[in-house]
């Protein structure tokens, strides 16, 4: 058994528990990882959005989530230009300060930006850095085979490090610990959508974001034990207006945003670190894991402005996100400088305006540290609709 | 008028009508497309929007489907000094200014019924593209929602670590080719069912023959200026030749303008004529003392005067990224074997694409090997706000290409569609300080 790497949080009262996890996931340094790297663990980062994590943790790697800092980012400035989003140079920022040390880091073409850092990295860290080219033309009825295939290559790299052979037991060990996860974030989503009042958006975001690095079988065992007590939580239902977030696929808003938010609504569904809750019901356990995974992938999943399914336009999936969640309106955000978020905006605000949906569109920076203005036109947003 | 009529001083040698050819035909050729084009929108006709990047030209002539390639037509308002106008269209319907000036033009010339200052462009009846940019899927997202017009989107999978690139033969390369001749066969229905046609191979057999002598000939043209003095100026004359190998690819022309091109540059070795500049009085030789690379694009809203910043000291693009990238990797010289033609389209295709998207992201590894053959005194990287495809990497390969090449490196950022983002007395001032250095370094090395 693996010692548990976040420790100390049992019995503090569920404030002081969140603020405790609050300054884990906000440390650009990584403790835990530190930690299990000290023990003799290797570490697979892998960059936003999705990531199947489970061949990295079949293998017995630590698949960290790497999605950036609130840093200064000095030390990858000289390596970047100057019309980019903040996450990718803070990213960079946070391994070339030895914030996290890495065994292998796999990056994605999400975006024009982010498939460059896996030409960056390799340039500047002495371990392997690569691409995972997850479909876009998730149309193909050839796009199974490939999918399949290309996480059999990874896998090939990801034993390489491990120094053995994964087995399919393995990878289905893992898949199945994956699915209690996706399970409980499914739950803690419910949980928003039902009770926002128990699990506001700020905690629910520490909590995702505690999944971005911690063992998985370590964060299993700790939301577990907490879901109960934020159902026991004293707390009371607020004539707060029921909103939902979107736009925070890759970069994560800070912390503060989101309080921001909801001080004067219930963020009550968002899609914060999806990549994590991408893949939307269970992962069959029977056959080729492989296989299984890249079904789920292809067949199960939710969407982000980053992956092309003509199946899933994005605009008609978010209407679908603020029907469920029964929102009232909602918040769209982008990322400064992130093009797929705001090219989706467009698409986003044509919709809802066809649809008579109130929406506040805004911007952010994971360094942003002023919420003032944010909260006074929020503020205003709100009253707007109350009073209309 | 010919070009020794109007340039007496220089000796262009027996045959004076080849000179300069091949930019006045690629001018005149082109607008030719363009009245094509025109003439497919005027009869309410749509044509099929493709990419630079995995153009999939070859599928869409065996279909004699019209094409309209949605980059070109951006990058001409710039060249037109119109591209404020269009992104400021874009811009008001809800785009923002930090996002591709290419998508954004291509949004207000379809909010403008496809009004073009070279004529009209048609509306699409067709969209292909892959990843070799991600914002290519963004963008054609935009026409499905304005027309709801088949999208095809068809992945290549690039290089996942250069160091261990699949290469042909192997068991990775053969899956990787085998998925995009899926998607490919695919894509050949969809075509079928838009143009009301059936597939005819041996078509296809002779648009790839065409395909495969430009190939050959663009290869040659690329190779050729590693001579010196240097016959053509990369980036300028490079962007009419990528321009010419994108929009007459798998065509008669396109295989008669490239052969005349490479007689034209051959020609120009044997007599020693280097580079050239078209001036109003005719041509003028342009002074060549240094060699240099351009990684990026080229500056579109100021195209002559970013030049003008490098040949004022007898600076000389020999060699440019953009030709690779820009022209999909097709200048690679790659060629289809005509007895498997399917098969081999999607591998070449799969090299191509690598390749065009490899110059992008690996372009300081790459000049690692053509640095010495074209005799790189520097390298000049223009990295740009709309393009983070080609633009994020562009500061690290800097440093690579300084440390472990010992080149001169300059960097100038600025934009290739919107004029307000370029800050041209800034760019100059650095261009003038990157060749007091070259100058001094001359100097010290001959001392």
């Amino acid at each position: 058994m693996t010692p548990r790497l976040f420790t100390g949080w049992e019995g503090l009262p569920l404030e002081r528990l969140f603020g405790r996890a609050r300054d884990l996931v906000e440390n650009p340094h990584y403790p835990t990882v530190a930690a299990w790297r000290a023990q003799g663990g290797k570490v697979l980062g892998h960059f936003q959005v999705y990531f199947p994590e489970e061949l990295a943790h079949a293998a017995g790697l630590l698949p960290v989530k790497i999605r950036g800092a609130a840093t200064e980012g000095m030390e990858a400035e000289s390596r970047f230009g100057s019309y980019l989003c903040s996450i990718i140079k803070t990213s960079l920022d946070v391994a070339l300060s030895k914030g996290i040390e890495l065994d292998l880091f796999v990056t994605h073409p999400i975006c024009d930006a982010a498939r460059n850092l896996g030409a960056i990295w390799g340039r500047n860290f002495p371990y392997k850095s690569q691409i995972l080219y997850l479909p876009q033309n998730a149309n193909s009825r050839h796009a199974p085979d490939y999918l399949t295939h290309e996480y059999r290559r990874l896998l090939a790299d990801i034993e390489a490090i491990a120094g053995r052979k994964i087995t399919d037991e393995a990878l289905s060990a893992a898949i199945a610990l994956y699915n209690e996860s996706r399970a409980l974030l499914r739950r803690l989503y419910v949980m928003r959508r039902a009770t926002p009042w128990l699990l506001s958006g700020d905690e629910c975001l520490i909590l995702t974001g505690l999944a971005g690095f911690l063992p998985r079988a370590e964060w299993n065992a700790f939301v577990t034990t907490l879901i109960p007590r934020l159902e026991s939580r004293p707390a009371k239902a607020q004539d707060k207006m029921r909103v939902v977030l979107e736009g925070g696929f890759c970069e994560v808003p800070p912390i503060d945003l989101l309080q921001t938010i909801s001080r004067s609504c219930y963020v009550v569904d968002d899609d914060l670190n999806i990549g994590l809750r991408y893949l939307v019901d269970d992962v069959a356990l029977a056959g080729d894991p492989l296989r299984n995974l890249a079904d789920a992938y292809l067949e199960h999943s939710s969407y982000s402005p980053v992956q092309h399914d003509l199946r899933k336009p994005k605009e008609k999936m978010l209407l679908e996100r603020i029907e469920n969640a029964r929102a009232e309106a909602a918040i769209l955000v982008a990322a400064k400088m992130c093009e797929p978020g705001l090219d989706e905006q467009v698409a986003y605000t044509k919709a809802l305006d066809e649809a008579k949906i109130p929406y506040f569109i805004s911007e952010f920076e994971e360094n942003q540290n002023s919420f003032d203005d944010l909260a006074i036109q929020l503020e205003t947003f709100v009253e707007n609709i109350l009073f209309d | 008028m010919s070009a020794s009529a109007t340039a007496p001083t220089l000796d262009f040698g027996p045959r004076p009508e080849l000179v300069g050819r091949g930019i006045n035909e690629g001018a005149r050729l082109f607008r030719d497309w363009f009245a094509e084009l025109s003439r497919v929108a005027e009869a309410g006709q749509g044509a099929a929007y493709i990419f630079v990047v995995g153009s999939f030209m070859e599928i869409l002539k065996a279909f004699d489907m019209p094409v309209s390639f949605p980059e070109m037509n951006a990058l001409q308002t710039a060249i037109r000094r119109v591209s404020r106008e269009y992104l400021a269209q874009a811009e008001d319907y809800g785009y923002s200014p930090d996002i591709c000036g290419y998508v954004k033009a291509d949004v207000a010339l379809q909010l403008r019924g496809g009004a073009h200052p070279m004529g009209k462009v048609p509306k699409p009846s067709l969209a292909v593209l892959t990843n070799g940019c991600n914002t290519y899927i963004k963008w054609a997202e935009i026409w499905e929602r304005l027309y709801e017009v088949p999208v095809v989107t068809i992945d290549i999978p690039g290089t996942r670590d250069f160091a261990t690139k699949s290469q042909p033969g192997s068991a990775d390369f053969a899956y990787e080719a085998r998925y995009i001749q899926g998607q490919v066969e695919e894509l050949i229905a969809v075509c079928e069912k838009v143009s009301g046609k059936k597939f005819d191979i041996d078509k296809f057999r002779e648009v790839l023959a065409n395909a495969n002598a430009l190939s050959t000939a663009w290869r040659r043209i690329i190779d050729l200026n590693v001579n010196r003095p240097a016959v053509y100026n990369a980036m300028t004359d490079g962007t009419v030749f990528l321009g010419m190998a994108n929009a007459f690819r798998g065509t008669k022309e396109g295989v008669v303008y490239f052969d005349q091109l490479v007689e034209e540059m051959e020609y120009r070795i044997q007599h020693g004529i280097g580079v050239l500049n078209k001036t109003e009085s005719g041509w003028s030789a342009v002074p060549q003392n240094f060699r240099l690379s351009i990684v990026g694009t080229p500056c579109y809203p100021i195209f002559r005067r970013f030049d003008d910043m490098f040949t004022k000291y007898g600076g000389v693009f020999v060699h440019s990224s953009y030709l690779w990238f820009g022209s999909g990797g097709t200048c690679a010289g790659y060629t289809y074997d005509l007895k498997n033609p399917l098969e081999s389209f999607a591998a070449v295709q799969l090299q191509m694409s690598r390749d065009a998207m490899d110059s992008m992201f690996h372009q300081a590894r790459l000049l690692e090997t053509t640095a010495q053959p074209y005799g790189l005194d520097g390298v000049v990287f223009h990295p740009i706000k709309s393009c983070r495809t080609v633009s994020t990497g562009m500061a690290d390969q800097r440093r690579h290409v300084a440390e472990k090449l010992g080149l001169s490196t300059l960097i100038l950022e600025s934009d290739f569609m919107d004029p307000q983002v370029i800050s041209e007395a800034q760019m100059k001032n650095r261009a003038d300080a990157f060749f007091e250095g070259l100058i001094a370094r001359r100097h010290q090395s001959a001392a």
